[in-house]
Protein backbone atom coordinates (compact mmCIF):
# COMPACT_ATOMS: atom_id res chain seq x y z
CA UNK A 1 0.00 0.00 0.00
CA UNK A 2 2.77 2.43 0.97
CA UNK A 3 4.76 1.61 -2.16
CA UNK A 4 1.65 2.12 -4.29
CA UNK A 5 0.96 5.44 -2.60
CA UNK A 6 4.56 6.56 -3.05
CA UNK A 7 4.30 5.80 -6.77
CA UNK A 8 0.97 7.47 -7.42
CA UNK A 9 0.97 10.34 -4.93
CA UNK A 10 3.16 12.58 -7.17
CA UNK A 11 0.63 12.11 -9.99
CA UNK A 12 -2.15 13.26 -7.67
CA UNK A 13 -0.17 16.37 -6.70
CA UNK A 14 0.61 16.94 -10.37
CA UNK A 15 -3.12 16.86 -11.22
CA UNK A 16 -3.78 19.34 -8.42
CA UNK A 17 -1.11 21.78 -9.60
CA UNK A 18 -2.17 21.50 -13.26
CA UNK A 19 -5.79 22.22 -12.32
CA UNK A 20 -4.73 25.16 -10.13
CA UNK A 21 -2.68 26.69 -12.97
CA UNK A 22 -5.57 26.30 -15.43
CA UNK A 23 -8.09 27.86 -13.05
CA UNK A 24 -5.66 30.65 -12.13
CA UNK A 25 -5.05 31.56 -15.77
CA UNK A 26 -8.74 31.85 -16.65
CA UNK A 27 -9.52 33.52 -13.31
CA UNK A 28 -6.72 36.09 -13.70
CA UNK A 29 -7.98 37.01 -17.13
CA UNK A 30 -11.55 37.38 -15.82
CA UNK A 31 -10.30 39.72 -13.11
CA UNK A 32 -7.70 41.69 -15.08
CA UNK A 33 -9.52 42.26 -18.35
CA UNK A 34 -12.41 44.71 -18.67
CA UNK A 35 -15.66 42.75 -19.11
CA UNK A 36 -18.20 44.61 -21.21
CA UNK A 37 -20.81 42.15 -22.51
CA UNK A 38 -23.80 43.06 -24.63
CA UNK A 39 -26.53 40.83 -26.17
CA UNK A 40 -25.09 40.96 -29.69
CA UNK A 41 -21.63 40.07 -28.52
CA UNK A 42 -22.95 37.11 -26.54
CA UNK A 43 -25.01 35.57 -29.34
CA UNK A 44 -23.63 32.50 -31.12
CA UNK A 45 -21.36 33.21 -34.09
CA UNK A 46 -22.97 32.38 -37.42
CA UNK A 47 -20.96 34.47 -39.87
CA UNK A 48 -22.93 37.66 -39.16
CA UNK A 49 -26.47 36.22 -39.25
CA UNK A 50 -28.57 36.13 -36.13
CA UNK A 51 -28.62 32.53 -34.93
CA UNK A 52 -31.98 31.12 -36.01
CA UNK A 53 -32.40 27.88 -34.08
CA UNK A 54 -30.78 25.75 -31.42
CA UNK A 55 -27.41 24.29 -32.34
CA UNK A 56 -28.11 20.95 -30.65
CA UNK A 57 -29.82 19.33 -33.55
CA UNK A 58 -29.90 16.00 -35.37
CA UNK A 59 -26.55 14.87 -36.67
CA UNK A 60 -25.31 12.17 -39.00
CA UNK A 61 -25.79 8.65 -37.67
CA UNK A 62 -22.34 7.70 -38.94
CA UNK A 63 -20.71 9.52 -36.04
CA UNK A 64 -22.65 7.21 -33.73
CA UNK A 65 -21.52 4.21 -35.76
CA UNK A 66 -17.89 5.29 -35.46
CA UNK A 67 -18.32 5.57 -31.69
CA UNK A 68 -19.65 2.00 -31.49
CA UNK A 69 -16.87 0.60 -33.67
CA UNK A 70 -14.37 2.48 -31.53
CA UNK A 71 -15.67 0.85 -28.36
CA UNK A 72 -15.27 -2.62 -29.88
CA UNK A 73 -11.72 -2.06 -31.07
CA UNK A 74 -10.60 -0.13 -28.03
CA UNK A 75 -11.78 -2.96 -25.82
CA UNK A 76 -9.79 -5.29 -28.02
CA UNK A 77 -6.71 -3.14 -27.40
CA UNK A 78 -7.46 -3.26 -23.67
CA UNK A 79 -7.43 -7.08 -23.84
CA UNK A 80 -4.17 -7.04 -25.80
CA UNK A 81 -2.25 -4.99 -23.20
CA UNK A 82 -1.91 -7.73 -20.55
CA UNK A 83 -1.53 -10.36 -23.24
CA UNK A 84 1.40 -8.52 -24.86
CA UNK A 85 3.22 -8.19 -21.54
CA UNK A 86 2.63 -11.79 -20.47
CA UNK A 87 3.17 -13.50 -23.83
CA UNK A 88 6.51 -15.06 -22.81
CA UNK A 89 4.82 -16.81 -19.88
CA UNK A 90 1.63 -18.00 -21.53
CA UNK A 91 3.42 -19.45 -24.57
CA UNK A 92 1.86 -20.96 -27.65
CA UNK A 93 -1.49 -21.62 -25.98
CA UNK A 94 -1.90 -17.95 -25.08
CA UNK A 95 -0.73 -16.94 -28.53
CA UNK A 96 -3.24 -19.24 -30.27
CA UNK A 97 -6.12 -18.09 -28.04
CA UNK A 98 -5.49 -14.45 -28.84
CA UNK A 99 -5.13 -15.17 -32.55
CA UNK A 100 -8.50 -16.95 -32.50
CA UNK A 101 -10.01 -13.92 -30.73
CA UNK A 102 -8.45 -11.53 -33.26
CA UNK A 103 -9.70 -13.79 -36.05
CA UNK A 104 -13.28 -13.54 -34.82
CA UNK A 105 -12.98 -9.76 -34.64
CA UNK A 106 -11.47 -9.63 -38.10
CA UNK A 107 -14.47 -11.52 -39.48
CA UNK A 108 -16.71 -8.91 -37.87
CA UNK A 109 -14.53 -6.16 -39.28
CA UNK A 110 -14.77 -7.59 -42.82
CA UNK A 111 -18.55 -7.86 -42.42
CA UNK A 112 -18.95 -4.22 -41.42
CA UNK A 113 -16.59 -3.15 -44.21
CA UNK A 114 -18.71 -5.04 -46.79
CA UNK A 115 -21.89 -3.62 -45.24
CA UNK A 116 -20.56 -0.13 -45.93
CA UNK A 117 -20.33 0.98 -42.29
CA UNK A 118 -16.96 2.57 -43.05
CA UNK A 119 -18.15 4.56 -46.07
CA UNK A 120 -18.25 8.35 -45.74
CA UNK A 121 -19.21 9.29 -49.29
CA UNK B 1 20.42 19.50 7.26
CA UNK B 2 18.74 19.45 3.86
CA UNK B 3 18.79 15.66 3.85
CA UNK B 4 17.06 15.63 7.26
CA UNK B 5 14.40 18.02 6.02
CA UNK B 6 13.75 15.93 2.90
CA UNK B 7 13.22 12.82 5.03
CA UNK B 8 10.25 14.40 6.83
CA UNK B 9 6.77 14.13 5.23
CA UNK B 10 6.66 17.90 4.66
CA UNK B 11 10.11 17.76 3.10
CA UNK B 12 9.02 14.99 0.77
CA UNK B 13 5.98 16.97 -0.23
CA UNK B 14 8.09 20.04 -0.95
CA UNK B 15 10.46 17.85 -2.98
CA UNK B 16 7.55 16.47 -5.03
CA UNK B 17 6.19 19.95 -5.71
CA UNK B 18 9.64 21.16 -6.74
CA UNK B 19 10.04 18.18 -9.06
CA UNK B 20 6.63 18.84 -10.61
CA UNK B 21 7.49 22.49 -11.21
CA UNK B 22 10.83 21.41 -12.68
CA UNK B 23 8.84 19.41 -15.26
CA UNK B 24 5.96 21.78 -15.79
CA UNK B 25 7.86 25.04 -16.29
CA UNK B 26 10.15 23.70 -19.05
CA UNK B 27 7.10 22.14 -20.74
CA UNK B 28 5.21 25.46 -20.63
CA UNK B 29 8.23 27.38 -21.91
CA UNK B 30 8.56 24.71 -24.60
CA UNK B 31 4.92 25.27 -25.54
CA UNK B 32 5.45 29.04 -25.74
CA UNK B 33 8.48 28.65 -27.96
CA UNK B 34 6.81 25.99 -30.07
CA UNK B 35 4.25 28.59 -31.15
CA UNK B 36 7.17 30.88 -32.01
CA UNK B 37 9.05 28.08 -33.79
CA UNK B 38 5.95 27.21 -35.78
CA UNK B 39 5.60 30.75 -37.06
CA UNK B 40 9.29 30.99 -37.83
CA UNK B 41 9.44 27.61 -39.61
CA UNK B 42 6.30 28.29 -41.65
CA UNK B 43 7.66 31.71 -42.52
CA UNK B 44 10.99 30.28 -43.62
CA UNK B 45 9.26 27.68 -45.78
CA UNK B 46 7.12 30.37 -47.40
CA UNK B 47 10.10 32.77 -47.84
CA UNK B 48 8.80 35.23 -45.25
CA UNK B 49 10.46 36.54 -42.12
CA UNK B 50 7.96 35.60 -39.44
CA UNK B 51 7.75 37.42 -36.09
CA UNK B 52 10.81 39.68 -35.79
CA UNK B 53 9.67 42.84 -34.03
CA UNK B 54 9.17 42.02 -30.34
CA UNK B 55 12.63 41.52 -28.86
CA UNK B 56 15.72 40.19 -30.67
CA UNK B 57 14.57 37.98 -33.60
CA UNK B 58 11.04 38.32 -32.22
CA UNK B 59 11.96 36.04 -29.32
CA UNK B 60 9.55 37.78 -26.91
CA UNK B 61 6.61 37.28 -29.26
CA UNK B 62 5.05 34.37 -27.26
CA UNK B 63 4.99 36.50 -24.11
CA UNK B 64 3.50 39.46 -25.96
CA UNK B 65 0.78 37.13 -27.26
CA UNK B 66 0.14 35.75 -23.78
CA UNK B 67 -0.23 39.22 -22.26
CA UNK B 68 -2.52 40.30 -25.08
CA UNK B 69 -4.78 37.26 -24.60
CA UNK B 70 -4.77 37.75 -20.85
CA UNK B 71 -6.09 41.31 -21.21
CA UNK B 72 -8.98 40.37 -23.54
CA UNK B 73 -12.59 40.05 -22.49
CA UNK B 74 -13.85 36.52 -21.83
CA UNK B 75 -17.01 36.18 -23.93
CA UNK B 76 -19.40 33.55 -22.58
CA UNK B 77 -22.22 33.11 -25.14
CA UNK B 78 -25.71 33.60 -23.76
CA UNK B 79 -26.92 30.17 -24.94
CA UNK B 80 -24.02 28.25 -23.46
CA UNK B 81 -23.72 26.09 -20.37
CA UNK B 82 -21.47 28.47 -18.47
CA UNK B 83 -19.78 26.00 -16.17
CA UNK B 84 -19.02 23.42 -18.85
CA UNK B 85 -18.00 26.19 -21.24
CA UNK B 86 -15.30 27.38 -18.86
CA UNK B 87 -14.34 23.88 -17.74
CA UNK B 88 -13.59 22.47 -21.21
CA UNK B 89 -10.40 24.46 -21.93
CA UNK B 90 -9.13 23.84 -18.41
CA UNK B 91 -9.66 20.12 -18.92
CA UNK B 92 -7.84 20.11 -22.26
CA UNK B 93 -4.93 22.06 -20.84
CA UNK B 94 -4.76 20.09 -17.61
CA UNK B 95 -4.76 16.73 -19.38
CA UNK B 96 -2.00 17.85 -21.73
CA UNK B 97 0.11 18.64 -18.67
CA UNK B 98 -0.56 15.72 -16.33
CA UNK B 99 0.59 13.15 -18.89
CA UNK B 100 4.12 14.43 -18.25
CA UNK B 101 4.08 12.93 -14.75
CA UNK B 102 5.26 9.55 -16.06
CA UNK B 103 7.62 10.62 -18.87
CA UNK B 104 11.21 9.51 -18.18
CA UNK B 105 13.67 12.27 -19.11
CA UNK B 106 16.77 10.25 -18.37
CA UNK B 107 17.87 7.15 -16.46
CA UNK B 108 15.92 7.41 -13.19
CA UNK B 109 14.80 10.96 -14.03
CA UNK B 110 11.06 10.40 -13.76
CA UNK B 111 8.52 11.81 -11.35
CA UNK B 112 6.29 8.75 -10.99
CA UNK B 113 8.00 5.56 -12.17
CA UNK B 114 4.76 3.56 -12.24
CA UNK B 115 4.86 0.15 -13.85
CA UNK B 116 1.82 0.88 -16.03
CA UNK B 117 3.28 4.05 -17.57
CA UNK B 118 2.28 3.21 -21.13
CA UNK B 119 -1.28 2.51 -20.05
CA UNK B 120 -1.39 5.81 -18.12
CA UNK B 121 -0.26 7.75 -21.21
CA UNK B 122 -2.78 5.92 -23.40
CA UNK B 123 -5.58 6.66 -20.93
CA UNK B 124 -4.72 10.35 -20.55
CA UNK B 125 -4.44 10.88 -24.29
CA UNK B 126 -7.84 9.17 -24.71
CA UNK B 127 -9.42 11.59 -22.24
CA UNK B 128 -8.37 14.52 -24.44
CA UNK B 129 -11.48 14.04 -26.55
CA UNK B 130 -13.68 15.07 -23.61
CA UNK B 131 -12.37 18.63 -23.53
CA UNK B 132 -13.23 19.03 -27.19
CA UNK B 133 -16.66 17.46 -27.10
CA UNK B 134 -17.61 19.38 -23.94
CA UNK B 135 -16.48 22.62 -25.60
CA UNK B 136 -18.51 21.89 -28.73
CA UNK B 137 -21.60 20.99 -26.76
CA UNK B 138 -21.42 23.77 -24.19
CA UNK B 139 -20.90 26.53 -26.77
CA UNK B 140 -24.36 25.92 -28.28
CA UNK B 141 -23.12 27.08 -31.65
CA UNK B 142 -23.51 25.16 -34.90
CA UNK B 143 -19.91 25.44 -36.00
CA UNK B 144 -18.65 24.44 -32.60
CA UNK B 145 -20.98 21.46 -32.54
CA UNK B 146 -19.93 20.25 -36.00
CA UNK B 147 -16.28 20.77 -35.17
CA UNK B 148 -16.59 18.81 -31.94
CA UNK B 149 -18.36 15.90 -33.67
CA UNK B 150 -15.73 15.72 -36.39
CA UNK B 151 -12.95 15.99 -33.92
CA UNK B 152 -14.31 13.30 -31.62
CA UNK B 153 -14.84 10.86 -34.50
CA UNK B 154 -11.39 11.57 -35.85
CA UNK B 155 -9.61 11.21 -32.54
CA UNK B 156 -11.26 7.93 -31.61
CA UNK B 157 -10.62 6.52 -35.09
CA UNK B 158 -6.90 7.07 -34.88
CA UNK B 159 -6.69 6.09 -31.26
CA UNK B 160 -7.46 2.50 -32.24
CA UNK B 161 -4.43 2.28 -34.48
CA UNK B 162 -2.28 4.04 -31.88
CA UNK B 163 -3.38 1.32 -29.45
CA UNK B 164 -2.30 -1.48 -31.80
CA UNK B 165 1.03 0.23 -32.49
CA UNK B 166 1.69 0.49 -28.76
CA UNK B 167 0.90 -3.23 -28.46
CA UNK B 168 3.57 -4.12 -31.04
CA UNK B 169 6.13 -2.13 -29.05
CA UNK B 170 5.01 -3.79 -25.80
CA UNK B 171 5.49 -7.21 -27.37
CA UNK B 172 9.15 -6.33 -27.92
CA UNK B 173 9.59 -4.91 -24.41
CA UNK B 174 7.52 -7.19 -22.17
CA UNK B 175 6.76 -4.35 -19.72
CA UNK B 176 4.49 -1.34 -19.44
CA UNK B 177 7.13 0.72 -17.63
CA UNK B 178 8.34 3.60 -19.82
CA UNK B 179 11.91 3.44 -18.51
CA UNK B 180 12.06 -0.23 -19.47
CA UNK B 181 10.66 0.61 -22.90
CA UNK B 182 13.63 2.93 -23.40
CA UNK B 183 16.16 0.50 -21.92
CA UNK B 184 14.91 -2.23 -24.28
CA UNK B 185 16.14 -0.08 -27.18
CA UNK B 186 19.75 0.10 -26.00
CA UNK B 187 20.98 -2.15 -28.81
CA UNK B 188 18.50 -1.26 -31.54
CA UNK B 189 15.88 1.48 -31.66
CA UNK B 190 12.41 0.15 -32.44
CA UNK B 191 12.39 2.60 -35.34
CA UNK B 192 14.28 0.02 -37.41
CA UNK B 193 12.48 -3.30 -36.81
CA UNK B 194 9.05 -1.67 -36.49
CA UNK B 195 9.47 1.01 -39.16
CA UNK B 196 5.95 0.66 -40.67
CA UNK B 197 4.45 1.02 -37.20
CA UNK B 198 6.55 4.13 -36.60
CA UNK B 199 5.03 5.69 -39.72
CA UNK B 200 1.50 4.68 -38.65
CA UNK B 201 2.12 6.05 -35.16
CA UNK B 202 3.47 9.37 -36.35
CA UNK B 203 0.62 9.96 -38.82
CA UNK B 204 -1.91 8.93 -36.16
CA UNK B 205 -0.25 11.39 -33.79
CA UNK B 206 -0.88 14.13 -36.34
CA UNK B 207 -4.55 13.12 -36.48
CA UNK B 208 -4.79 12.74 -32.69
CA UNK B 209 -3.54 16.28 -32.09
CA UNK B 210 -5.79 17.70 -34.86
CA UNK B 211 -2.79 18.93 -36.80
CA UNK B 212 -2.49 19.56 -40.52
CA UNK B 213 -3.17 17.72 -42.79
CA UNK B 214 -5.86 16.36 -40.44
CA UNK B 215 -6.99 19.72 -39.03
CA UNK B 216 -10.61 19.30 -40.18
CA UNK B 217 -12.01 19.92 -36.70
CA UNK B 218 -10.56 23.42 -36.92
CA UNK B 219 -10.98 23.92 -40.66
CA UNK B 220 -10.56 27.71 -40.63
CA UNK B 221 -11.80 27.98 -44.19
CA UNK B 222 -15.06 26.04 -43.70
CA UNK B 223 -16.19 25.79 -40.07
CA UNK B 224 -14.30 28.86 -38.82
CA UNK B 225 -12.08 27.18 -36.20
CA UNK B 226 -14.59 24.48 -35.23
CA UNK B 227 -15.06 23.59 -31.61
CA UNK B 228 -13.42 26.70 -30.17
CA UNK B 229 -15.13 29.27 -32.37
CA UNK B 230 -16.93 30.82 -29.36
CA UNK B 231 -13.85 31.04 -27.15
CA UNK B 232 -11.89 34.17 -26.45
CA UNK B 233 -9.22 35.44 -24.11
CA UNK B 234 -7.53 32.98 -21.73
CA UNK B 235 -10.07 30.21 -22.29
CA UNK B 236 -9.07 30.28 -25.96
CA UNK B 237 -5.40 30.41 -25.00
CA UNK B 238 -5.78 27.29 -22.86
CA UNK B 239 -7.08 25.32 -25.87
CA UNK B 240 -4.22 26.66 -27.91
CA UNK B 241 -1.63 25.79 -25.27
CA UNK B 242 -3.26 22.40 -24.74
CA UNK B 243 -2.97 21.59 -28.44
CA UNK B 244 0.71 22.52 -28.50
CA UNK B 245 1.43 20.71 -25.25
CA UNK B 246 -0.20 17.65 -26.81
CA UNK B 247 2.06 17.98 -29.83
CA UNK B 248 5.10 17.98 -27.56
CA UNK B 249 3.64 15.04 -25.64
CA UNK B 250 3.03 12.99 -28.80
CA UNK B 251 6.59 13.77 -29.92
CA UNK B 252 7.83 12.59 -26.53
CA UNK B 253 5.81 9.37 -26.91
CA UNK B 254 7.24 8.84 -30.41
CA UNK B 255 10.70 9.37 -28.98
CA UNK B 256 10.18 6.94 -26.11
CA UNK B 257 8.49 4.23 -28.15
CA UNK B 258 10.60 4.34 -31.31
CA UNK B 259 13.58 6.68 -31.08
CA UNK B 260 15.22 5.31 -27.97
CA UNK B 261 14.18 8.00 -25.48
CA UNK B 262 17.23 9.46 -23.74
CA UNK B 263 19.71 7.02 -25.36
CA UNK B 264 22.34 8.43 -27.75
CA UNK B 265 22.11 7.19 -31.36
CA UNK B 266 25.37 5.25 -30.97
CA UNK B 267 26.97 4.33 -27.67
CA UNK B 268 30.40 5.76 -28.63
CA UNK B 269 32.68 8.36 -27.05
CA UNK B 270 31.58 11.86 -28.07
CA UNK B 271 27.90 10.94 -28.29
CA UNK B 272 27.46 9.30 -24.89
CA UNK B 273 29.09 12.25 -23.09
CA UNK B 274 25.96 14.27 -23.82
CA UNK B 275 23.48 13.83 -20.93
CA UNK B 276 20.31 11.81 -21.56
CA UNK B 277 17.78 14.63 -21.13
CA UNK B 278 19.56 16.61 -23.86
CA UNK B 279 19.22 13.71 -26.31
CA UNK B 280 15.59 13.37 -25.29
CA UNK B 281 14.93 17.07 -25.93
CA UNK B 282 16.77 16.97 -29.26
CA UNK B 283 14.71 14.02 -30.48
CA UNK B 284 11.49 15.73 -29.39
CA UNK B 285 12.55 18.87 -31.24
CA UNK B 286 13.22 16.81 -34.36
CA UNK B 287 9.72 15.26 -34.20
CA UNK B 288 8.18 18.68 -33.65
CA UNK B 289 10.01 20.05 -36.65
CA UNK B 290 8.45 17.28 -38.76
CA UNK B 291 5.02 18.27 -37.36
CA UNK B 292 5.59 21.84 -38.60
CA UNK B 293 7.14 20.71 -41.87
CA UNK B 294 4.07 18.58 -42.60
CA UNK B 295 1.82 21.54 -41.92
CA UNK B 296 3.76 23.69 -44.39
CA UNK B 297 3.70 20.96 -47.05
CA UNK B 298 0.40 19.07 -47.22
CA UNK B 299 -3.10 20.30 -48.08
CA UNK B 300 -5.97 19.37 -45.77
CA UNK B 301 -7.58 15.93 -46.11
CA UNK B 302 -11.25 15.50 -46.99
CA UNK B 303 -13.34 13.92 -44.24
CA UNK B 304 -14.05 10.68 -46.13
CA UNK B 305 -10.35 10.33 -46.97
CA UNK B 306 -9.48 10.83 -43.33
CA UNK B 307 -11.88 8.13 -42.18
CA UNK B 308 -10.80 5.76 -44.94
CA UNK B 309 -7.15 6.15 -43.98
CA UNK B 310 -7.92 5.51 -40.31
CA UNK B 311 -10.31 2.58 -40.57
CA UNK B 312 -9.41 0.92 -43.88
CA UNK B 313 -5.65 1.35 -44.01
CA UNK B 314 -4.16 1.90 -40.56
CA UNK B 315 -6.45 -0.37 -38.59
CA UNK B 316 -5.97 -3.52 -40.75
CA UNK B 317 -2.26 -2.77 -41.17
CA UNK B 318 -1.58 -2.33 -37.47
CA UNK B 319 -3.74 -5.34 -36.56
CA UNK B 320 -1.81 -7.46 -39.05
CA UNK B 321 1.45 -6.17 -37.65
CA UNK B 322 0.47 -7.17 -34.11
CA UNK B 323 -0.16 -10.71 -35.35
CA UNK B 324 3.06 -10.77 -37.40
CA UNK B 325 5.25 -9.35 -34.63
CA UNK B 326 3.90 -11.67 -31.96
CA UNK B 327 4.16 -14.63 -34.34
CA UNK B 328 7.75 -13.83 -35.28
CA UNK B 329 8.78 -13.28 -31.65
CA UNK B 330 7.19 -16.59 -30.63
CA UNK B 331 8.66 -18.50 -33.56
CA UNK B 332 12.25 -17.33 -33.12
CA UNK B 333 12.09 -17.27 -29.31
CA UNK B 334 12.93 -13.55 -29.20
CA UNK B 335 10.33 -12.70 -26.60
CA UNK B 336 11.71 -10.71 -23.67
CA UNK B 337 12.03 -12.88 -20.58
CA UNK B 338 9.41 -12.27 -17.87
CA UNK B 339 10.48 -9.69 -15.30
Amino acid sequence: MDALLAEYFPILVFIGIAAAIAVAMVGASLVLARQNPDPEKLSAYECGFSPFDDARRKFDVRFYLVAILFIIFDLEVAFLFPWAVALAEIGWFGFASMMAFLGVLTVGFIYEWKKGALEWE
Amino acid sequence: MIADFLATPVGQFVFIVAAILAIMIPVLIGVAYLTYAERKVLAAMQLRKGPNVVGPFGLFQPFADAIKLMMKETVIPSGSNRLLFLMAPMLTFGLALIAWAVIPFGPGLVLADINVGVLYLFAISSLGVYGIIIAGWASNSKYAFLGALRSAAQMVSYEVSIGFVIITVLLCVGSLNLSRVVEAQRDLWFLIPLFPMFVVFFISALAETNRAPFDLPEGESEIVAGFFVEYSSMSFALFFLGEYANMILMSAMTTILFLGGWLPPFDVAPLNWVPGPIWFALKIALCLFVFLWVRATFPRYRYDQLMRLGWKVFLPLSLLWVALTSGALMLFGWLPSPA
